[in-house]
This record gives structure tokens, sequence and C-alpha cells, in this order.
């Protein structure tokens, strides 16, 4: 098992037919994700053949879910229609939409995290601007490298793409439950603590890293959780000692407003809640074999 | 995006809110001319993205033309806080009775947005909200229902606003929201609001930041930017569309991924404790595809600043294999020779992830004496804080 994404998961792309949604729904399939479809409303039951095997292109989000029985979307649609198909996800009801796009404008991200609270919350939002989520052995939905590690018990969450990918490599022989990217942007639809939360609950995952940057303070409310609801072993990282205040670094969301969102001040609350942090991914990958081995 | 105070006090303008007269100058004949239109005392401002201008001697009053073009000469090339004076604002000046505060910016804890209001304004709400939490309204907006004009009695009757103006600042909250949305703001900051001598409330102060990732929504918003503060080198990165902020050290950063990057400054930093202090010279993420051109045009950036001693090529293969980004490293030397750019400084390279023995091959092979292939983030940090202390 793992947690959101299982092998069980039937997986439908938002924008199969552009650039980057072609490129990866190829991808996800090598990986063996099982990819049942995909939206575009241009190009309505057409069919797309990738490698040998010919994926249908439905009109909306509900007709896919209705045909293929598909619980989870990737979206892969540029910045100014993102809000248009997290909505369409969100009204279709699917259990977890992932947001792939980056540069998405906050109040879009605002209003489509208000209108899904409005509805109930019955879709999962992860990102934007996020790598998406791996099962190992299971299910990859997004852009995370399928063949970093086999399956494990490790649980991994991250605002970041590539130190997630770092992570997952440098503790690749004892392989992951789940590895979730959940972005950089300031507002996300999973954060670290729904994360935390669910590897908590997940018999399959033994321990837990968990991979922050400066900016916000998501990883002062984690390890606030943490403390109180986490009983699994916890590794941290923080990304950006040394970042200078006021500088968007890369990540809309990493950055240091005045004395708030420093990478000090986030370690300080992981450490206070029993949390081993490392300085370095690798003294972070050093902290978790211990735990693991 | 962070704008100007006179770049706010514009934007309030356009969307109808009650400002002063006033204009921006560069140099003090200019500073003279807005003060003959305007006519009477004027207040000159610094214009300066740094709060204490005041403090600092950045706002001044004038008394007519004459001194309004004397006191610009005083205020224009000042330094306030690292930021030297380009421009001033000239404004109006006010007969002030009561001073408030107001404010919308993201939530980010709570994935909204929120009003922030106050009838102690003037000074820092930070400070107000310390000393006298009672006084200061914190009201969640939802971002699909917005700021209406329910919402906006809501938050005035909170913040307690006195009932003659009341009105007023139901309107001013209204139309600020409107701004705020309009203009794809994160932060619309209103310090002081005021009372003015005839009963009109008054945005006296505009803080205003935009963002970024909705340039597509506004192609006015390119025109904001303030091209004379911006690094040449960060211009110059901008112009290739890399995502690259300027540091102050001597190794120069090249990785994929912000997070990466971000680490990659940190354990520079690390490793230059042992070696004669030395820190990241930038952050450069070329992202998850690179190409061997995009490659080039970071290396051409990095190299190119003088400050940088040598350079750490940081990356971890995911979607892009090492393969192609040794091959890119190689290429872009050889582009940079082509160019007629002769590289001099030290390259260390850590490949790893993707295809890392194919890359690592590759950059074996191509045994160029400039290249330095490490194959941890740590030991290639070392190695690459070493080399920038021994050039230093």
């Amino acid at each position: 098992m793992a947690i959101w994404l299982t092998k069980d998961s039937k997986v439908i792309v938002q924008g199969i037919t552009g650039g980057e949604g072609s490129k990866h729904t190829k991808r996800m399939l090598a990986a063996g994700t099982n990819v049942v479809g995909g939206v575009n409303p241009r190009k309505a039951g057409t069919k797309v053949d990738f490698d040998g095997t010919e994926l249908p292109v439905f009109a909306t989000v509900a007709e896919a879910i209705k045909e293929t029985g598909a619980d989870v979307s990737v979206i892969f649609v540029p910045p100014a229609f993102t809000k248009a198909a997290v909505l369409e996800a969100i009204d279709a009801e699917i259990p977890l939409a992932i947001v792939i796009t980056e540069g998405v404008p906050v109040q879009d991200s605002a209003s489509f995290w208000s209108y899904n609270v409005a509805k109930g919350e019955k879709t999962r939002i992860i990102g934007p601007n996020c790598p998406g989520i791996a099962s190992p052995g299971a299910s990859n939905a997004g852009i995370i490298p399928a063949d970093i590690t086999p399956q494990g018990r490790i649980g991994l969450v991250s605002k970041s793409g590539t130190l997630t990918y770092q992570l997952m490599y440098e503790l690749r022989e004892f392989g992951f439950s789940t590895a979730v990217g959940i972005g950089g942007d300031p507002i996300i639809g999973t954060t670290h603590i729904d994360a935390l939360k669910a590897f908590q609950e997940d018999p399959d995952t033994d321990a837990i890293v968990m991979i922050g940057e400066i900016g916000g303070d998501a990883e002062e409310r984690a390890a606030e959780f943490i403390k109180a609801n986490v009983t699994k072993p916890v590794v941290g990282y923080i990304a950006g000692f040394t970042a200078p205040p006021g500088k968007t670094m890369g990540h809309a969301g990493a950055i240091i407003s005045g004395s708030a969102g420093t990478a000090d001040a986030k370690k300080a609350a992981l450490e206070a809640a029993g949390v081993k942090v490392g300085k370095t991914p690798s003294e972070t990958a050093r902290l978790m074999r211990e735990i693991m081995s | 995006m962070d704008l100007f105070e006179y770049q706010g006090r514009d934007l309030f303008e356009r969307h109808g809110l009650p400002v002063l007269g006033g204009g921006v100058a560069e140099t003090p004949q200019e500073a003279r001319a807005i003060a003959e239109r305007l006519g009477g005392k004027v207040v000159v401002k610094a214009q300066v993205k740094v709060g204490g201008r005041g403090k600092a001697g950045g706002v001044k009053l004038a008394d007519g033309a004459d001194e309004a073009e004397a006191r610009a000469t005083d205020i224009l090339g000042m330094d306030i806080k690292g930021h030297t004076v380009g421009k001033v604002m000239l404004a109006e000046t006010a007969d002030i009775k009561e001073e408030y505060y107001f404010s919308y910016l993201l939530d980010r804890a709570n994935r909204t947005f929120l009003c922030i209001a106050s009838v102690a304004g003037g000074m820092e709400i930070e400070t107000v909200a310390e000393t006298d939490p009672d006084r200061v309204a914190k009201v969640a907006i939802d971002a699909s229902k917005g700021v209406d004009e329910a919402k906006a009695r809501e938050i005035v009757t909170l913040a307690k606003f006195p009932a003659d103006v009341a009105d007023q600042v139901v309107d001013i909250a209204v139309k600020l929201w409107q701004a705020f949305v309009a203009e794809d703001a994160l932060l619309v900051e209103v310090n002081p609001l005021a009372k003015v001598g005839d009963g009109r409330v008054l945005a006296l102060d505009a803080k205003v930041t935009l963002d970024e990732n909705a340039g597509f929504r506004h192609p006015d918003h390119e025109a904001l930017e303030d091209k004379s503060a911006v690094d040449p080198i960060e211009q110059a990165a901008k112009a290739k569309n890399l995502n690259y902020v300027k540091l102050d050290g001597e190794v120069g950063i090249i990785g994929n991924g912000a997070g990466l990057v971000m680490s990659t400054l940190d354990v520079v930093a690390y490793a230059g404790e042992k070696h004669g202090n030395v820190k990241p010279a930038n952050f450069l993420d070329i992202g998850g595809g690179a190409s061997a051109q995009v490659m080039a045009n970071g290396l051409e950036i990095v190299l190119g600043d003088p400050s940088v001693k040598s350079v750490f090529v940081n990356v971890f293969g995911g979607i892009t294999a090492c393969d192609a980004v040794a091959n890119g490293i190689i290429q872009a030397l050889e582009l940079l020779a082509e160019r007629g750019e002769t590289v001099t400084k030290p390259l260390v390279v850590r490949l790893d992830g993707n295809n890392a023995e194919a890359g690592r091959a590759i950059l074996d092979g191509a045994n160029n004496p400039l290249v330095t292939r490490v194959d941890t983030m740590d030991g290639a940090a070392e190695k690459a804080a070493e080399l920038a202390a021994a050039g230093k």
C-alpha cells in the first residue's frame, strides 16, 4: 500500500495532447501507471497513440470519469488555463487532482482552493508547481522519475522536486512507500501536514522524510503537528539557510519576508518537535539510514 | 514585484480610490514643475522600496516651488539603507486629523486573503499588533466571495472605525479590494489612511506588491518594473530567460530545480567556512530539461560575473539524463570558445541520478583541464570552495 496513489489508481491527463502532457503521459505509461485517457475539449472523440497504447481523449473530466472510472487527474495545462482545469476537476469530484503547472497566479490558486472548500473538499489537490506523486512499484502520477528507487517503507513529502529525487536516490537502498511533491507556490492544495497525517496512518510507511524551504510558516505548523500527532520517526531538511531576505529563490513561495520564513526558524521548530534535521541532503539521508538500519 | 509609492498611488487613482494630487520627478527641475502645478505646500518624498525613509530624512515639506526644488535636490541621490534615491514623489499636503491603517494581503497559512484594518495607523502595523492587539482587526476574505459592501461594513465595524468616516471607509474597502483583484496584487497597504481637515478620508501612502506569475494578464505591469535597481547581471540573465539571483560571494552556482539550487548555496557556504569564507556568488536554476544551449547561456552569465572565482555545476538527473547534461557542459564550453570568450575559471561538476555513469564518462573523455568531476554534492562543494579561495 501507499498513500493517495496505488496500483489501482486510474489516471487521466488534462492537457494530454500538449507538449508536456504527452511527453509525461508516455513516461507515466512506461512506469506502469494505469493511464486511462485524457481531456481536451477540442480533440474530444479522438485517440492518441503512446508507443502502442491508444488512449481516448474526452471533452470533460466528468465524461472521462464516467467512461473510464478514473480517480486521478494530472494537470499539465498552461498557467492561463489552469484555474479552469482545476475547477472542472473539482466539479467532476475526482478524488485526486495533481497540478504540475508552474506559474499559476496566486489569485487563481486561492480561488480554486476556496471553491474546493465550498464543495466539501471532495477533491484532494496536490500542487500547483509540483512534481506530483510517486508510489514506487505501484503508480506514478506527475513527473517524478520512476526508476530512482524501488518500493520500500519510507514516506517523503517535499516542496521541491529535485530535492525529492536527491533524497530518494540517496536512500534507494531502502525504497519508498510514496513520495509526494507538494509544490513551491504560496498557496498549495496539499500541505506537509496532510502528507504527515497520511503517512502516520499508512501501515506500510515506517519513517518519514520531510523537506521544506524558506518562505511562509508551513514547516513550523508541520512541526507542531508532528509533536502532537506523529509517532513514526521523522527526519527533516530545510533548504535556503543562506538565501537573502526579500528575494524569490526560484519557487514563487520561496521568499523570506522581513524576518519571517527563515530556514533557521523552521529548523528550530522541527528540532523542538523532536525531528532530526540534516544540515545537507547527504546528512539528512544519513540520519534516515540510522533509523532504518 | 514591489511598486514604488508613486506607482501605487497612480494605481489607486486609476481604481477610483481617493488620493492626493501628485507627481514623480527624477530631477529638481521636474520637481519644481510639479510643485508649480500643485501649488502651495507640498511634501517631497524619496521613492525607495524600503521602510524608514522618514527617519532617514527622505520626506520633507516644502512651501512653494523654490523650496520643493531645493528639497528634491537634497533628497535625490541620497542613500537610504543601501537604496539610492533616483526619484521623488511630490504630493499635496493634507491637514491630517486621524490616521488609520488598511491592507489586503495573502494569507499563506489559511490559503486565502486577509484584511488587516486598524484605527491606529501611521506607524508599523506589526508594532500596533504587539502593543495594542485589540486595535487591530484581522478578517479572512474568501477568494471566491471577495469584499462587497456587507463584508466591508463587517470589517469597518470590527476595526471600530468612527461613525463619521464609516461610509467612506466602506467605499474605500470595496474599491481597494477591486483594485487588489483587478491588478493581481499580493499586497495593497494604505498607511496612513487618513481623515483630513475637511472630513474626507484619503489614501496618503500606497504599498503594492504585484504577482509576477499573473504577468500574462497584465501586459502593462512590465513597464512598472524598476530597471535601474536591477543588478546588470540579473538583467542579462532575465533577457536569456534564466532564473538567476545575484548574491555576493565567489562561487558561481548552476543547478537544476529551485530546491536543489537553494540547497547547493547552503552546502557551498558551509564548505566556504573552511576555505577563506568564500560564499555562493549567485542562484541559478536552469530547470528540468535543460539543453546545451541553456547550459551555455547559464555558464556565460555566471562566468561573466567578475566576482566569480570558481563554478559549481550541480545537477541531479531526473527527467534529463546526465549524459545529455555532460554533453551540454562540453558543448557550452565549446560554444563559449566559438564566441571568442576565453574561459579560465575552474568548473566543478557533480552529476548524479539518471545516466550518471555515462555522463561522468563523457566529462572524463573530454579531458578539459578546467573541469573537475566530483561525485558527491558535499565533496564537489568542498572542491569548488577550495578553488574559489585559491583564486581570490
